[in-house]
């Protein structure tokens, strides 16, 4: 037993203790808490499969954004915890019995790999000198499978949309309902002023070293919005309105600039999101820092919610 | 990068109108948000006929040659890249999907306006935002030749379909989308599973790289049941159908049309191309009569529910739930018992029949519904006497939708009942033959139930309370008289030609053939539905009330029995451990046909 | 026994944890993050298939890494609908059951049908 694996398995047994304890702890609140610490061991988990850049995004995204969204659900539904009705034994036995079937047909494949496991990184490392990046995983995501990031990026944009048609009427256009928290001299006031600086520069960073090392625009994005967030939340900046014109726009540069370039493939490359050779990484480059404003802005306003007042 | 020669290969010609149906619903959805305002009606009355131009063209492209449209995007082929294709079902699904959300368009310009006093409103922006996403979406999943291109699809479908269940923010809408939306993320992770499985087995999410590689062993079978049965999740098949009824008939009239017409489509697309393309040899026999089995009991469940029901729009959505059913016999009837493996005939072009005449009867259907509640400020079925004199457009909208979906030729849905019905009898499975004759009575019996009460004379005058827009009329219409004209489309274009003759649809033997189901459901509609107060007043009516007094007991005893079986199948807990079950149903099933 | 077949075991656990809790526990809240727990798991059986195709000198098969990337951030905005969804109920109502008690067989409708 190597230290690695040895590493792997206390990492899974408290990876597994922690989400035992999210299914079952009483309160909404506990159950949110371990789910930050659940994402924080999934990241080391990612790290210790190779992964760095999924381990950058689920640290800041999967459990950072995700976190700080259910806290402050978990916070407002705190009256609700008292009028609970359990499920009955008998059915929760059988979900359970059911739930080992499914989980031991997975862990059954799970133990019986291809004896040659397939896979697309020769082929992925092969073409990656065409698209100028040294970074394979964003040569897939912006080059190889580039159609799949333009629609995640119109899902968010419409995770957005949904969200905000969740406005009453009457304040429809106006400021998100994010709760605002600082006192003048407190911490909280102190942690927003010292870390923004550096936060973006970070997010700025690791937007930009994701071209040829782990990193990215999701992962740089995210910092920013945890960053305007924690600007916006210890009331050092006004939340702005949803109707606010350069707001929308902010929201919708990246994609359209991804799409322009797109688009543009059919005249230079001969294909839709192609990129000409030479113009590969600067082009990449162009997309992704678009992508990287639109993402930043596009996370803190869904963790800000519908708009509960209006202008 | 690839050279121009070599480029040429990773497209054929026309295949970029697959991109461009693809990009600029997306292109359309970002400039309406960041123009905002009264442009976001003017960026969709651009954007929805555009489409419709390039489905068009798509047509126009695919009519002679018969071969598929193929785009790697990117130039990047497939397994390392995403691959576009167009063959005849797709291009039939995005012409439908089209016609339905350019009608849709139409009829909602009217409820769907920003007013002249406010720079901006919400249910407007909202709304032409999300037919835009759904359209894009729609368009994505018609094409998009890889497994998780597919799975982006379906959350976009997803969420572009939630909020618009509860575009009017009333509770118990907001409850039906939350519902809908938890179920339905469920469903798209067990399908995600069953993806990752795949790749870790096969090394491609391609659809036809797959198909050429996959092979019968437990990691398949165990892939093929997760991604199945999430696909039924969101595709809302009995008994995991608990979130349709309040979220089809809790949208605004516009949204119930797409969200019954097309949402849940995708899903069920998704399914053929899994089961008929991917892996066609993978279910075998015991699975596909499950899966059938399945789909009769939804046509059972869902007809007698809608029998039952009270309001105009649950009906309409409980029949969406047995019309669903429907689209299901075929994975049954498309088996072909001597190479274990599903066939790509007849049975498969009747499906897909079926699915489009439902398509553009349901949308009708809906827009019928939402006419005849505004402009009698209620939807109760017995109290839709004197609705056909006052609203005779949108009555005969209704009628000609429901007389298509009942089976009567030339429609599609009289199509696709004989080749459903020619493939059980060439396979011998005349059990399936049964059920979906019965699935016609039934499906009489609620039209004929609606339309009763709607030609009835009422008591007093009947009030309107607004105006009904002709233009939305007209939609309305346009839709019902495609629907009951499919059959004369020339769909042998795209759909397999079945063995032996396609049946016409214009002789003395047809016509005859689907009076008698007619006649049974208007019995069954007599026997089961809701008649309010109003035998008691017609001339013969406590007559024959009268006589008929057991019969209608015992049939409204059994319907009380399955309303109080829904019930339980409706609650999240029991709707969840059918989901699972099915899993394991699914996995033992296809194990065991080996 | 390696690094990543341990892993895979976890995640197929961490799958069947998460669908218990989406079942079981009737908190549309606790739901929700039952089906993190779930996407968490999914996700880390995709990331065990691309370690096992390590191969061309990198630590593992890229796609699966991109795409899981592309998942998380659809869970998220997965999670974001589904909370704003859940605060507006209870906004709506003070209650937030998913039961329905058949407020849609009552006929009491304003606006639009």
């Amino acid at each position: 037993m190597t230290g690695a694996i040895l590493f792997a398995i206390a990492i899974a047994a408290l990876l597994l203790a922690v989400a035992v304890w999210v299914v079952v702890a009483r309160t909404a609140f506990t159950a949110t808490v371990g789910f930050i610490v659940y994402g924080l061991l999934l990241a080391l988990v990612w790290v210790a499969l190779s992964a760095v850049d999924v381990a950058l995004t689920e640290a800041a995204i999967g459990s950072g954004v995700t976190g700080m969204l259910l806290l402050g659900a978990a916070a407002q539904l705190r009256a609700t915890e008292a009028n609970v009705e359990s499920t009955s034994l008998p059915l929760k036995l059988s979900a359970g019995i059911l739930c080992v079937l499914v989980s031991g047909g997975l862990a059954a494949v799970m133990l019986d790999p291809p004896a040659v496991a397939p896979t697309l990184a020769p082929e992925a490392t092969a073409k990656l000198s065409a698209t100028g990046l040294g970074n394979p995983v964003a040569g897939v995501l912006f080059a190889y499978r580039a159609l799949d990031t333009l629609l995640e990026k119109v899902v968010v944009v419409l995770a957005l949309i949904g969200v905000w048609s969740l406005t009453p009427d009457r304040a429809w256009g106006g400021v998100p309902g994010l709760r605002l928290y600082a006192r003048p001299s407190g911490t909280l006031t102190l942690l927003a002023q010292v870390l923004p600086p550096v936060g973006i520069m970070l997010g700025i960073y690791m937007f930009w070293t994701g071209a040829d090392n782990p990193g990215g625009a999701f992962q740089g994005g995210a910092l920013l919005a945890a960053m305007w967030l924690l600007v916006m939340v210890a009331r050092l900046q006004p939340v702005p309105p949803t109707s606010l014109g350069r707001l929308r726009l902010l929201v919708t540069i990246g994609p359209f600039i991804f799409l322009t370039i797109g688009f543009a493939g059919f005249a230079l490359a001969g294909s839709f999101l192609a990129y000409p050779i030479d113009y590969a990484k600067p082009l990449i480059v162009v997309a992704e820092t678009g992508l990287t404003l639109s993402i930043g802005v596009t996370l803190a306003l869904l963790v800000a919610g519908p708009a509960e007042r209006s202008a | 990068m690839t050279s121009a020669a070599a480029l040429s290969q990773t497209a054929t010609a026309g295949g970029y109108l697959l991109v461009l149906s693809i990009a600029l619903p997306a292109l359309g959805i970002l400039l309406a948000l960041a123009l905002g305002g009264r442009h976001v009606e003017r960026v969709a009355g651009v954007f929805l006929p555009a489409g419709l131009a390039i489905a068009a063209a798509i047509v126009a492209e695919t009519w002679r040659g018969g071969t598929p449209l193929f785009y790697a995007v990117g130039g990047w082929m497939p397994p390392l890249g995403i691959a576009l294709r167009a063959d005849g079902l797709s291009v039939v699904m995005m012409t439908i999907s089209a016609l339905v959300i350019c009608a849709v368009g139409v009829f909602a310009r009217a409820d769907f306006f920003t007013p002249s006093r406010s720079v901006e409103a919400r249910a407007p922006f909202v709304f032409w935002i999300l037919l835009l996403a759904i359209y894009g979406a729609l368009n994505i999943v018609f094409v998009a030749g890889d497994l998780f291109t597919l799975y982006v699809a379906l959350e976009l479908v997803s969420f572009a379909a939630v909020p618009l269940v509860c575009l009017d923010g009333r509770p118990e809408t907001l409850q039906a989308a939350l519902r809908y939306l938890l179920f339905a993320l469920v469903g798209s992770v067990l399908y995600l599973v069953g993806a990752v499985l795949l790749y870790g087995a096969y090394g491609t999410l391609d659809l036809v790289l797959l198909s050429q590689q996959v092979h019968a062993e437990r990691v398949t079978f165990v892939a093929a049941a997760l991604m199945t049965v999430g696909l039924l999740a969101k595709t809302a098949l009995f008994p995991l159908h608990l979130w349709l009824p309040p979220a089809h008939a809790g949208a605004p009239a516009a949204g119930s049309a797409v969200l019954s017409a097309l949402v849940v489509k995708a899903s069920f697309f998704i399914i053929v191309r899994l089961w008929f393309g991917v892996m066609p040899g993978i279910p075998g026999f015991a699975a596909a009569q499950l899966l059938a089995a399945l789909g009769a009991g939804a046509i059972v469940f869902g007809s007698i529910l809608a029998l039952r029901q009270e309001r105009l729009k649950l009906l309409i959505a409980y029949s969406t739930l047995a019309q669903i059913g429907y689209l299901f016999l075929m994975f049954a009837l498309a088996f072909n018992a001597g190479t274990a493996r599903l066939d790509s005939g007849g049975a498969l072009t009747g499906g897909m029949l079926q699915a489009m005449s439902h398509a553009t009867a349901k949308a009708a259907m809906f827009m019928s519904a939402g006419l005849i509640y505004a402009a009698l400020g209620h939807d109760r079925v017995t109290g839709l006497a004197g609705i056909g004199r006052a609203l005779p457009l949108t009555i005969v909208a209704f009628a000609l939708s429901g007389v298509a979906l009942m089976g009567v030729p030339p429609s599609g849905a009289y199509l696709a009942k004989e080749l459903l019905l020619q493939a059980a009898a060439g396979t011998g499975q005349w059990w399936w033959g049964v059920v979906i004759q019965m699935g016609g009575v039934l499906t009489s019996s609620y039209v004929l139930l609606v339309l009763c009460h709607a030609l009835m004379s009422p008591d007093a005058p009947v009030t309107l309370h607004a105006r009904v827009p002709r233009i939305q009329e007209a939609a309305a219409l346009a839709l019902a008289v495609c629907s009951l004209l499919l059959a004369l489309f020339p769909w042998e274009r795209y759909l397999p030609v079945p063995r032996g003759t396609p049946p016409t649809p214009f002789d003395l033997d047809a016509l005859l053939k689907t009076i008698w189901p007619i006649l049974a459901g208007g019995v069954l509609a007599i026997l089961m539905g809701r008649w309010g107060d109003r035998p008691a007043t017609m001339s013969f009516g406590s007559a024959v009330a009268a006589v008929i007094a057991p019969a209608r007991c015992a049939a409204l005893a059994f319907g009380g029995l399955i309303e109080r079986l829904d019930g339980v199948l409706r609650q999240w807990t029991a709707a969840g451990l059918s989901l699972l079950a099915l899993v394991v149903i699914f996995a033992a099933a296809m194990l065991a046909g080996r | 026994m390696d690094v990543a077949t341990i892993f895979g075991l976890c995640g197929s656990a961490l799958v069947g944890l998460g669908l218990y809790g989406l079942i079981t526990n009737p908190q549309p809240l606790r739901k929700i993050l039952s089906f993190n727990l779930l996407g968490g798991g999914v996700f880390m059986l995709f990331g065990v298939v691309a370690r096992r195709g390590a191969a061309a000198g990198l630590g593992g098969d890229p796609v699966p890494q991109a795409l899981v990337i592309t998942g998380i951030v659809v869970a998220f905005s997965a999670t974001a609908i589904a909370v704003a969804l859940l605060l507006r109920l209870y906004k709506e109502t003070g209650n937030i059951s998913l039961s329905p008690n058949d407020p849609e067989k009552a006929d009491t409708h304003q606006g639009k049908p």
